[in-house]
């Protein structure tokens, strides 16, 4: 299909303190009905939306972070996180969920979503992105 | 008069923290909560200077909020304390008032 966008949702803002992170990803998962080429980035604050063990039993909110394992199976498998902005937080790749996807062109074999990229190579991908939603 | 304050914004996203830790006297506190709790955590950009306010007040972070964001108490800077929400009003009842920095 000569139509298909690259699409990237752009991801910089906490979870649980503004509904930003949790509208961002019922637009993935709508878009990803559409067959295009999607990926998602998550910078700045964005990166404690992929934090593991993440319990919301004590703020009484849903807890939308297992959803993200979902995105495999939507076809999603471009996830990139930004390295400056985990640094800045005290965070690594560790403090983050595991998140995969089966490759159909690779007999099914599971492989890792997310990718750790600097800034410079954020920019690029921005840069070659057709369509670009931030939240 | 001895004021608890209370931050609800990350500190990477807006300078209240900033603000508040500025404005906050000796003897007051300051309880993070919401996005806010980020600020508690060790090896950020901002540790350093929560740190060095905390020779000045006392930090409380509201631990309901660490837990959503999967923030484990052994991630805290030392010295900080976790409260629930139930410690949240005994601190708005300990301090003469309360400064809600949004």
């Amino acid at each position: 299909m000569s139509d298909v966008k690259k699409f990237l949702y752009v991801n910089r803002k906490a979870p649980y303190g503004t509904i930003y992170a949790l509208e961002s990803l019922e637009v993935v998962l709508i878009g990803a009905a559409f067959e295009q080429d999607v990926a998602l980035a998550f910078l700045d604050d964005g990166v404690y939306q992929l934090t593991k063990d993440q319990n919301t039993d004590g703020i009484e909110m849903k807890n939308f972070s297992p959803t993200y394992s979902a995105l495999g199976d939507y076809d999603i498998r471009k996830i990139y996180v930004e390295k400056e902005s985990l640094e800045e937080r005290g965070l690594t790749i560790d403090d983050l969920q595991h998140l995969t996807y089966e490759d159909e062109d690779d007999d099914w074999a599971e492989k890792d979503s997310i990718q750790v990229v600097t800034a410079k190579e954020l920019a690029e991908i921005m840069d070659q992105s057709d369509v670009i939603l931030s939240f | 008069m001895a004021m608890l304050h209370t931050v609800n914004k990350s500190p990477f996203e807006r300078n209240t923290l900033d603000s508040c830790m500025r404005h906050a006297l000796p003897g007051s506190a300051i309880l993070l909560i919401e996005d806010g709790v980020v600020a508690a955590t060790k090896g950020t950009a901002v540790e350093g200077k929560v740190k060095e306010k905390m020779g000045d007040v006392s930090f409380f972070v509201l631990g309901p909020d660490l837990a959503a964001r999967g923030l484990g108490e052994d991630k805290l800077i030392d010295g900080i304390s976790v409260v629930d929400y139930n410690g949240f009003v005994e601190l708005t009842t300990k301090y003469d008032n309360v400064q809600s920095w949004l």
